[in-house]
């Protein structure tokens, strides 16, 4: 593996919520009304290699799209640091982001939402590149025009606005407003969720082209698996806001170490017929704001472990460039005392 | 024997500024009891209108302007305004998307089941909220006496989900309708709940209508597919049938696309361009401007169903295989 660019320590983000009047009023009585405090990641260390994509998979809650937004430098982490060619991607004043790198790009879920409904989408495309002047001036509409065409739109397009274009022509007027920015680092939040299948299919064959003609890096963030294993060189798995397992992508699929991943592997229908009964995991996802002691996933793991509900799996590894926070990669979910020693 | 749903012919029209579109067109299945129907498609095939249309949910400037609704044996198209109420939500009920809509949030779970109960059978509210309890308790909630006393953002997505088709439970249906009814739920959820689904139909015999853009989901789901594009049904068979040897060239195309099936980082054979708008639709078949097989016939004349077994509604259909 070459040497990583995009570099995530020891990444936390924590968002609290101060009580309003009424609850803090009612709290004086009840002694409730503190602030509560959601851990939506905890502890996060990523590293990504120039022209790698690696896929970051997990359900809701998961604080897969929070790390998507703190390696963007749209959220500030409460601790650690993320860092581009050693450069932080953020700084930041008082607990607040006051200047942000143009290096690191975000494609988001919905083209809906993410595009100006006011703006013709050459104007859109040409608006971060002219203020952080990455294109001279005289030559922003040709580059306009040619990034349309090379998202596989026409640039004549340019003049239109978003709600004369299909979801799939949006989401791709959204990848080249991303590029606009010659980013070194795309962040890809559900990038093909809200499409239709034929039209994931084009756009993915889109950021795969780009990805090979650019040598983009990127972070492919994703409940799909399947789309995942497809385009990704590298998946992180995620459960309540930490890693729990990180592999290359053909290794994780064909041989998962984490219950967790395992579980969520059976869990997803597959196409392909004959009667499959649904290996589904027993009970919720539990809330970010009071995640189980221990192991965050003991209460719903079939090989749980009495070391599973009071210690926190540390990260070991599992094979060569293959990592695992589970007990059983560490020696064994048995009580602690029998493996202090 | 007669099917617990039997559409035939039904076409629904919505009145737009321009020339009135038909969102659904000339549509028929039937579904015996306890199977599962899948029916597929994108958005804008008209497979949710489809849905409603059978719940005779739709409103002006909607209207279906032909085509028979069996639930039975008995038309619901026939039924008084008065009388379709009745059957709502007793003889047929529907589960939504999202449960975040369709529950009241102001109300207690078990206050709004037991209101459901009561709107169709005379009973005393203690009786509503016990049958209320059991229908939580068939389709999987713990302890469900503590859920009845909840409100429904106390509850997870999956929860509320759950509250949603143990409500379309409560008078034992012969037909529930589910419109993408786990689309918003995350996948160890989702197979959670297909699983409850799939036992639901074999004990209590409900004819199901599982109405979703996701492949993988019907095929591990339902007794029979429909691919339904442009607001018409261009494939059905058993699930088997359409998953393993698809005959329409659409629905080829979109087993194709998806990405499981192929070697990571492959290209995916793509169906070009994008759904047609139903205002503007061409002449002849309507997936013929994206279709890899069209040929002349296709640009003037409308296909017409190929049955054998499969029923297959194009002029240059796959082989058998």
């Amino acid at each position: 593996m070459t040497d990583p660019i995009l570099k995530i320590e020891h990444v936390s983000k924590r968002f609290t919520r101060m009580p309003g009047l009424a609850e803090r009023l009612v709290g004086k009585v009840t002694g409730g009304g503190k602030p509560v405090t959601v851990h939506a990641l905890t502890d996060v260390s990523l590293e990504v290699s120039q022209g790698e994509v690696l896929g970051i998979v997990g359900e809701s809650g998961c604080g897969k799209s929070t790390l998507g937004r703190v390696v963007a430098g749209i959220y500030a982490p409460s601790d650690g640091s993320v860092t581009l060619h050693d450069k932080p991607v953020a700084r930041t004043h008082g607990g607040n982001i006051d200047k942000l790198t143009t290096q690191v790009q975000m494609i988001h879920q919905d083209p809906f939402a993410s595009l100006n409904p006011r703006m013709k989408v050459g104007e859109t495309l040409a608006e971060g590149p002219r203020y952080h002047k990455i294109i001279p001036a005289r030559d922003v509409q040709a580059r306009m025009r040619e990034l349309l065409e090379k998202v596989g739109l026409e640039g004549a397009y340019a003049d239109r606005f978003p709600h004369q274009f299909s979801g799939g022509q949006r989401q791709r007027v959204a990848i080249a407003r991303a590029l606009a920015m010659e980013p070194e680092v795309l962040v890809l939040d559900e990038a093909v969720a809200s499409l239709d299948v034929s039209i994931q299919a084009q756009v993915l064959n889109l950021f795969m082209d780009l990805r090979r003609d650019l040598g983009l890096t990127a972070l492919f963030i994703s409940h799909d698996l399947s789309v995942v294993r497809h385009v990704c060189d590298r998946v992180a798995i995620m459960y309540l806001g930490r890693l729990v397992e990180l592999a290359p992508a053909d290794e994780l699929y064909a041989d998962p170490k984490h219950p967790y991943t395992t579980a969520l592997f059976a869990s997803v229908p597959t196409v392909g017929t004959g009667k499959r009964r649904f290996e589904a995991i027993k009970g919720e996802i539990p809330s970010p704001i009071n995640p189980p002691s221990g192991c965050a996933f003991h209460p719903r793991c079939p090989l749980a472990g009495p070391r599973c509900r009071v210690e926190v799996p540390r990260l070991t590894d599992a094979g060569t460039a293959r990592t695992v926070a589970c007990h059983l990669n560490d020696g064994g979910v048995d009580a602690k005392s029998e493996v202090a020693a | 024997m007669t099917a617990a749903l039997d559409v035939q012919g039904l076409t629904t029209r919505f009145a737009t500024r321009g020339d009135p579109v038909t969102a659904v067109n000339d549509v028929s299945f039937s579904v015996q009891k306890g199977r599962i129907l899948g029916l597929v498609g994108e958005s804008g095939s008209g497979k949710s209108v489809t849905g409603f249309s059978v719940m005779g949910l739709i409103d002006a400037p909607g209207e279906i302007s032909a085509g028979k609704v069996l639930v039975d044996g008995n038309d619901l198209r026939a039924l008084s305004d008065e009388h379709m109420r009745k059957m709502r939500g007793n003889k047929v009920a529907m589960v939504f998307q999202d449960p975040m809509m369709t529950l009241n949030p102001v109300l207690r779970v078990g206050d709004q089941m037991a209101m459901a109960v009561r709107v169709h059978r005379k009973m005393s509210k203690t009786a509503a909220l016990e049958e209320s309890r059991a229908a939580l308790e068939a389709v999987g909630i713990p302890s469900p006496e503590e859920r009845l006393q909840a409100y429904p953002h106390q509850l997870s997505g999956g929860m509320r989900q759950r509250v949603a088709i143990a409500m379309a439970l409560l008078h034992s249906p012969s037909v529930i309708i589910a419109d993408e009814a786990t689309t918003a739920l995350d996948v160890s959820i989702q197979g959670q709940i297909l699983a409850e689904v799939r036992d639901l139909a074999d004990t209590t015999g409900a004819a199901i209508v599982w109405i979703t853009h996701d492949l993988a989901v019907v095929s591990s789901l339902a007794d029979d597919i429909c691919v339904m594009y442009a607001g018409k049904i261009v494939e059905r068979g058993t699930a088997q049938q359409v998953i393993d040897h698809p005959r329409h060239p659409y629905t080829k195309g979109l087993l194709d696309s998806i990405p499981a099936l192929h070697e990571p980082g492959k290209h995916l054979p793509q169906i070009p361009g994008s759904t047609p708008q139903l205002s503007r639709l061409p002449q002849g078949c309507p997936f013929r401007p994206r279709c890899p097989r069209a040929s002349d016939i296709c640009k003037t004349v409308p296909p017409a169903d190929t049955v054998d077994g499969q029923t297959v509604l194009c002029h240059h259909p796959l082989e058998r295989t």
